[in-house]
């Protein structure tokens, strides 16, 4: 028998066991000593420099993503910079010893870019983050951060945000647990992107001792501390049987009847596109824009942004691609934007709303994808996140169709557009409900807080209703529907958004299958009668019982 | 000495990516050279946090120095690196 189990919420399906390593904390300064051999104690910082270039430099060399290794290569060139060393000299000849010597020489670096504002200041987390790794180095503790022992574990934090994740090597980290977030958190989305086991809002995690072996089920949310082989073995074996029965079938989605129902990825980059063709994703549902506009003191140009579209078009020549226009502010600021200021971000200038101010990003944006489309054989639609209103919608499609793009669509993530379905259908050609957002504004709970979690569960009646009002829109102007928010990636709800007039799931690559599996179980009539229940149901337990 | 007084062309100013491109050339010149922001003190174009440091924006004017055997051919190559606009298409 296990010696304690946790439970928090699976948030991405799949059971493993592994030692359990946290985030290192910034090592604390300890109190400072005498120094006897000025030369060895150059040398010992010194070689703390160098050990963080090189681990740098071998952080960049597996990073897949282009700009990831970019800004590590960036990070290694401070490390190793000369000037900074002559700075710790000077520092350790002055009787400071090693850790405080490299703490005062980044100091000085350190309050110029503090100083300068802008860019430079949001530099200043980067030479924090240097430092404490020499000083960690130094004193023999872990490396802050994300760790890299050199083989596989599970990572356990408080919360992961994406600056933790970005470089995160999915060869060493085996599952993801977290104290803190929700279904929809960066660490769930970051989980389904990856394939990892998840679980978060898991209270009492960090409780575990660094390196006890635990047992992760990210389906059920349990994690087990002192389990022994057979249990890890027979817990594994049980996971791999139901994703075995997923993976037979392959082609577009259908229930048992013949109904078809699209199923879509959702993708970031053309990185993510051999995924999507892996999974036999009929297309892409949500492109997201934002990556190429994160970190970014400037827009990218025109021309940058038309390369990044192609490839994935091209990747998808003859098949539909949503792609979604720039969706800033709140959890993803953009430093070109200066959106700093707002006292309440998620209900500030965000999505669409950017275009208030600065219309010529939006414009810039669907004149690359226009070229970018001409390019390719791609069947492009493009729709704006964080729409309120009828005036919202129809002034974008405006634009879309000026820029010579032939469909426009909304997200549907705001109650305020979900109760004007109808009326949006009259100005767009297709709507695309995204439940994490459209959770969060419903119940007025912030998607990152996990003491919440469970007023952002999709099976919520309330939220089910009003994607059944968007269904019921659709179905009555005869256009398309879709869901590409994290509750399409569930194969129990699926069945029960088809019922409520969803014409198009788009989730994670790998929750593909899963879902394709579960909707070859159900007639459409099934689909409609679950969705029935489900919106009865007076919460999202009963709901998930009766329809489930 | 020689010197050349330049015009940063790059968009984000001597940031980022461009203040990478700008401190690897210059790491791997054959001759020393020193950069400076109006009456400022010169630093180092190989240190990075120097570079960084020097807060230069588009259009800000720097001034490169070398002395040395190759001195002119190397300051004549980071002069036009910096002149250009580094964070345009590198597709």
């Amino acid at each position: 028998m296990p010696d304690t189990v946790l439970t928090g919420i699976g948030v991405c399906p799949g059971t493993v066991a592994g030692p359990l390593l946290r985030i290192a904390a910034a090592p604390a300064l300890p109190a400072p000593t005498t120094v006897t051999d000025i030369e060895a104690e150059v040398a010992r910082a010194g070689a703390a420099l160098t050990e963080v270039v090189a681990e740098l430099g071998r952080r960049a060399d597996r990073a897949a993503d282009a700009t990831v290794a970019e800004v590590l290569r960036s990070e290694a060139l401070m490390a190793g910079d000369e000037e900074l060393r002559d700075g710790v000299r000077e520092l350790i000849e002055a009787g400071h010893d090693a850790p405080h010597a490299i703490d005062g020489a980044f100091a000085t670096f350190r309050e110029i870019f503090a100083a300068a504002g802008g860019y430079l200041a949001e530099r200043v987390a980067d030479l924090d983050d240097l430092r404490d790794r020499a000083v960690a180095l130094l004193l023999g503790l872990p490396m802050p951060g994300v760790p890299s022992p050199g083989h596989r574990y599970v990572l356990a934090a408080r919360d992961l945000a994406p600056a933790d994740t970005a470089d995160l090597d999915p060869a060493q980290v085996i599952a993801l647990v977290t104290e803190i977030g929700g279904p929809t958190s960066h660490t769930a989305i970051l989980a389904r992107a990856l394939g990892l086991p998840a679980v978060v809002a898991c209270a009492g995690v960090l409780a575990v001792p660094d390196g006890a072996r635990v047992l992760v089920d990210g389906a059920t949310g349990r994690v087990a501390t002192g389990v022994d082989d057979v249990e890890v073995k027979a817990a594994i074996e049980a996971s791999a049987r139901l994703t075995a029965a997923a993976s037979g079938l392959t082609g577009p989605g259908r229930t048992s009847d013949g109904y078809a129902v699209k199923l879509l990825a959702n993708v970031g980059s053309a990185r993510n596109v051999p995924a999507a063709d892996e999974a036999h994703a009929e297309g892409i549902g949500l492109f997201r824009t934002e990556l190429l506009f994160l970190d970014r003191a400037t827009e990218p140009g025109h021309g940058e942004q038309v390369a990044d579209y192609r490839d994935v078009f091209r990747a998808m020549a003859g098949r539909r691609v949503v792609i979604r226009t720039l969706d800033a502010g709140a959890d993803k600021p953009l430093p070109f934007l200066n959106q700093e200021g707002e006292p309440n971000p998620a209900l500030g200038v965000r999505g669409l709303r950017v275009a208030r101010q600065r219309p010529e990003v939006l414009t810039t944006q669907l004149a690359a994808i226009a070229e970018a489309r001409a390019e390719t054989g791609a069947d492009v639609w493009v729709m704006a996140p964080m729409v309120s209103t009828v005036a919202e919608a129809s002034a974008f499609a405006a634009a879309v169709h000026e820029a010579g793009l032939p469909r426009a669509g909304v997200m549907i993530e705001v109650p305020a557009a979900a109760l004007r379905a109808a009326d949006l259908l009259r100005v767009v050609d297709f709507l695309s409900i995204g439940t994490n957002d459209l959770s969060q504004y419903t119940f007025a709970a912030d998607r990152m807080c996990g003491p919440l979690a469970d007023l952002l569960d999709p099976w919520q009646p309330a939220l089910l209703q009003l994607i059944g009002l968007c269904g019921e829109a659709g179905r009555a102007a005869g256009r398309p529907v879709g869901v590409c928010g994290e509750a399409a990636a569930d194969p129990l709800l699926a069945p029960v958004l088809v019922g409520l007039g969803v014409t198009s799931l788009s989730m994670s690559p790998r929750a593909l299958p899963a879902v394709r599996a579960a909707l070859s179980t159900r007639t459409a009539e099934d689909c409609r009668r679950l969705a029935a229940l489900a919106v009865a149901a007076p919460g999202p337990a009963e709901a998930r019982e009766a329809a489930g | 000495m020689p010197t050349r007084t330049v015009t940063i062309g790059s968009a984000s100013g001597l940031h980022a990516r461009p203040a990478k491109i700008f401190v690897e050339a210059a790491a791997k010149a054959p001759v020393k050279v020193t950069i400076r922001s109006g009456d400022r003190k010169p630093v180092p174009a190989r240190s990075m946090l120097s570079v960084l440091a020097l807060g230069a924006r588009k259009g800000t004017e720097v001034t490169l120095e070398a002395e040395g055997d190759g001195a002119d051919e190397t300051l004549d190559d980071l002069a036009a690196l910096l002149a250009k606009d580094l964070d345009a298409d590198h597709a």
